[in-house]
């Protein structure tokens, strides 16, 4: 990372945001009214059941799509398209298919002008920090969907982007392999310092990773529950069996689950059941 | 795309990596299947050889009649004539530089434009209505036309292998830009790229295995258009050949024509899927890239 120009993380904030699909009976409103502040080099995980709208904010902060309502700010500027500080890692790697890893890597640089010597050894670097020295110069369908991901990650790391958005990179590889992304990416993170807004449907996913948790209902989407993890770190695998680890499980499970909504009328059945028979 | 494939491995998953990387083409079985292949290929080609023989020296006269084919023996010594003769490189040679530009203005355009009516909805709706009218008309319909178009018998005969070669091409260049990953171009704006990077880097390589479909097929249509004008309105060329033979009843060189066509048709076409093949290592004609 050292000759690589420094970071600046960017905060990112969504003021009343509302996103809907379609018009008339068949409008879908995924997003309703969301507001989020996120700090500049915060680690965020945004949780919610399949289909919330998770990836819509994402894509309102990216800059795809236009919203219904509201306003998207990263750092002092309002969003109104895609742009190179705010870098994208979707669930299925978009690497492209004709480049190979170092000209992948390499391809953000190129868009910005800076000379071929020195692009291809920043993402010669980035490439060797995260184990793949030895494949730069395969095509991206030559090697596993892990370090097709790694690969994915770094094009993006290599740009220093203020702020990263992460559509569930990890949810398509096996377990094991999933494990050591997580980590890597915690090391990324602890290098560059940039901000990282992590969607994912993983209750244990977003509690090891996050500085914060933030929980959405079903759809519409709106922000239901919002907590910080205190958790030292580095972490390890050991924070996973912390107790405040299984507390905070317990309080995403149950929002996840049943929603406060629904929470409160079974509370209300159970004790009215305790009281009458 | 789900590329990840169930393994058969009791080892530790990060193996998978070496393993994948590591898996080189097993050369000696691949070199074996080709050379059977091959050899079949001969096998069954001199059987068919063999019996056209026995059915033109017998003449057959069962529903074909083959008392007037020339059999292949008499073809080989019509071949072996026309190999030593200069007529060869003067047909041979009219031919292929139609081919050569024809065909190749009509691949710089249907590939520009078909990229442009891919990308652009208003490209499309200028274009395609009048495009889709003259698709399906035959380009050996076009030549009564080209006739009155073009002052030389040449240019026009050039014109038709143009459109031989133009519809192909275009179509297929329009499905490979339609049919191109959206979230790569998403991806790639996100790094920065502007529309001309776009274009550059993405599109037009995103497209290219279409492109290329295109471009073989386009050659094959292009030759078979060609031939047919040089029968009707040509001087020199594989195809006047032909027909000078059948006016002049010179039936092995009839027979000769055809084939030296078939040979000229199949060349050029594997030069386009070689040239492809060279240019996009990158991509596995089974199962995609991606």
């Amino acid at each position: 990372m050292s000759t690589a120009a420094a970071l600046r993380a960017k905060s990112v904030s969504l003021n009343g945001v509302s996103i809907h699909f379609g018009e008339g009976a068949h409008a879908v409103q995924a997003l309703d009214a969301v507001d989020l502040q996120i700090p500049a080099g915060q680690f965020v995980s945004i949780l919610g059941p399949s289909g919330c709208g998770k990836s819509t904010i994402l894509n309102a902060i990216g800059g795809f799509g236009n919203l219904s309502a509201g306003q998207v700010y990263v750092g002092d500027e309002r969003v109104h398209g895609a742009g190179p500080d705010r870098g994208i890692v979707f669930q299925q790697h978009t690497l492209l298919p004709w480049k190979t890893v170092i000209t992948n890597v390499e391809f953000g640089l190129k868009m910005r002008g800076v000379p071929a010597r020195e692009r291809r050894q920043s993402a010669r670097e980035i490439l060797e920090q995260v184990g793949l020295g030895e494949f730069l110069h395969h095509y991206p369908h030559q090697l596993s969907g892990g370090m097709q991901q790694r690969v994915n990650l770094v094009r993006v790391l290599v740009n220093r982007p203020g702020v990263i958005l992460m559509d569930e990179p990890f949810c398509s590889l096996d377990a094991q392999t999933r494990l050591q992304m997580q980590s890597m990416l915690l090391e990324l993170w602890a290098a560059l310092g940039m901000t990282v807004i992590f969607v994912t449907h993983d209750v244990d996913e977003a509690l090891f990773l996050s500085d914060r948790v933030v929980v959405l209902s079903r759809r519409p989407a709106r922000v239901i529950d919002e907590f910080s993890v205190e958790l030292p770190r580095p972490r390890t695998r050991e924070a996973l069996t912390d107790p405040q680890f299984m507390r905070l499980k317990r309080r995403s499970l149950e929002q996840l689950l049943e929603g406060p909504r629904q929470l409160s009328a079974h509370r209300q059945a159970a004790a009215s059941e305790s009281r009458g028979v | 795309m789900n590329t990840s494939v169930t393994r058969v491995l009791p080892s530790a998953l990060s193996d998978e990596d070496e393993l994948r990387a590591a898996s080189l083409p097993r050369v000696s079985q691949s070199t074996r299947r080709t050379a059977l292949a091959v050899l079949g290929g001969l096998l069954s080609l001199s059987v068919w050889i063999g019996l056209w023989q026995l059915a033109s020296v017998n003449d057959w006269n069962f529903f074909f009649r083959f008392e007037n084919i020339p059999a292949p023996t008499d073809v080989a010594a019509a071949a072996a004539d026309f190999l030593t003769s200069p007529k060869l490189a003067a047909h041979v040679w009219s031919s292929v530089r139609r081919i050569f530009i024809g065909y190749g203005v009509a691949s710089v355009l249907a590939v520009g434009l078909g990229l442009l009516i891919g990308r652009f909805r208003l490209v499309s709706h200028a274009t395609l209505p009048a495009l889709e009218v003259l698709r399906p008309i035959p380009a050996v319909a076009w030549i009564p036309l080209a006739i009155l178009l073009f002052a030389s018998a040449e240019q026009s005969m050039v014109f038709i292998t143009f459109i031989g070669a133009f519809f192909p091409v275009l179509l297929n260049t329009i499905h490979g830009v339609e049919t191109l990953d959206r979230r790569l171009l998403h991806a790639a704006i996100t790094l920065g790229a502007g529309p001309v990077a776009l274009f550059r880097e993405v599109i037009l390589p995103g497209a290219m295995p279409s492109i290329v479909t295109g471009l073989s097929i386009g050659m094959g249509t292009s030759w078979f258009s060609l031939v047919t004008a040089e029968m009707i309105s040509g001087q020199f060329g594989i195809g006047y050949y032909t027909w000078e033979a059948y006016t002049l009843q010179n039936y092995p060189n009839i027979v000769l024509g055809m084939i030296s066509i078939g040979l000229l048709g199949m060349l050029s076409s594997s030069l386009i899927k070689a040239a492809g093949r060279y240019f996009m290592p990158w991509f596995k004609p089974n199962g995609g890239a991606a």
